[in-house]
């Protein structure tokens, strides 16, 4: 083998990938499912006096768009939740991404 | 006139989509994450930060993406991150990394204590490159990204990336032999 090869082969023994902690995968997975629940909650409120008004019609869909991207942990995360339940830790920054995905749920539906 | 159910339907496809993308690069994202700033608690932050971010944005980029992978662009999200980190906290990188759990493989004892000097030197060697040189080489070799993954996660051309990369081997295997001659 090469000096060059060598050198790389030892290179990828020391940038091993790193399993990233469970506790933080279920935080994560937590804050992605209450978000979703919390933006469909939005949308469901929403769509029930907007959707019987037809100029709202278009505003609805692109609501739907906004919690497609929260829903999309979803499946995933309940199977995971129903054995692993535990104490949720402090959420540090992520409270502040939190809050700016409801606020571009509340901005698109226009409130 | 859009359709609700059309609706529905392609929001349970972009649900499952990005479920993919979750699952297949947390590790990928952790990994990035840990190596830039060189700790786990920050690399938590970090690393819950970026999925959050390109959950918010993840309709958009799948749909700009004309189906090319996007770990590409979840390493950007974190990079932006990890700069807004040290700008914020004045920070740099901890040369001396948390236990990654690199160093725990079995060997000999004599074996162990040997290697295990030898890839901590190597890590504070990449901890120590300029930015975008210890990127480069975190992206090739723990997460395993080709020249053209990586030219896109750092906005370069496939050739600019290919000698970033080069000239980091260089410039790390340089340093360290500095390293020995000094001891």
């Amino acid at each position: 083998m090469s000096e060059a090869s060598n050198f790389e082969q030892l290179l990828r023994s020391a940038l091993v990938p790193v399993d990233p902690p469970a506790e933080m995968t279920d935080r994560l997975e937590r804050t992605l499912t209450e978000l979703t629940d919390a933006a469909a909650g939005e949308l469901a409120d929403w769509e029930l006096s907007a959707m019987r008004d037809p100029r709202n019609w278009g505003r609805t869909v692109a609501a739907a768009g906004v919690v497609a991207g929260a829903g999309a942990a979803l499946a995933l995360v309940r199977a995971r939740q129903q054995h692993q339940k535990r104490n949720v830790q402090g959420l540090r920054a992520l409270e502040d991404s939190v809050r700016g995905v409801l606020s571009d749920v509340e901005k698109r539906l226009g409130r | 006139m859009a359709n609700p159910p059309a609706a529905a339907a392609a929001k349970a496809t972009l649900d499952a989509d990005f479920t993919d993308l979750y699952r297949t690069h947390l590790r990928d994202i952790y990994s990035y994450s840990y190596y830039r700033v060189g700790n786990h608690h920050d690399a938590e932050d970090l690393t819950e930060q970026t999925f959050l971010q390109a959950y918010r944005h993840f309709e958009r980029a799948q749909r700009e993406s004309r189906g090319r992978p996007l770990r590409p662009w979840l390493i950007r999200i974190a990079h932006n991150l990890a700069a807004n980190y040290y700008r914020d906290r004045s920070r740099r990188p901890q040369t001396s990394l948390d236990d990654a759990g690199v160093l725990s493989e079995p060997h000999t004892t004599a074996d162990l204590v040997e290697g295990r000097q030898e890839l901590q030197e190597v890590l504070e060697g990449v901890a120590n490159l300029p930015e975008d040189r210890r990127e480069a080489l975190i992206m090739r070799f723990a997460l395993d990204m080709d020249n053209r993954e990586i030219a896109r996660a750092m906005g370069r051309t496939e050739g600019a990336t290919k000698v970033l990369i080069h000239r980091a081997i260089k410039q790390l295997e340089e340093s360290l032999k500095d390293d020995e001659r000094g001891e």
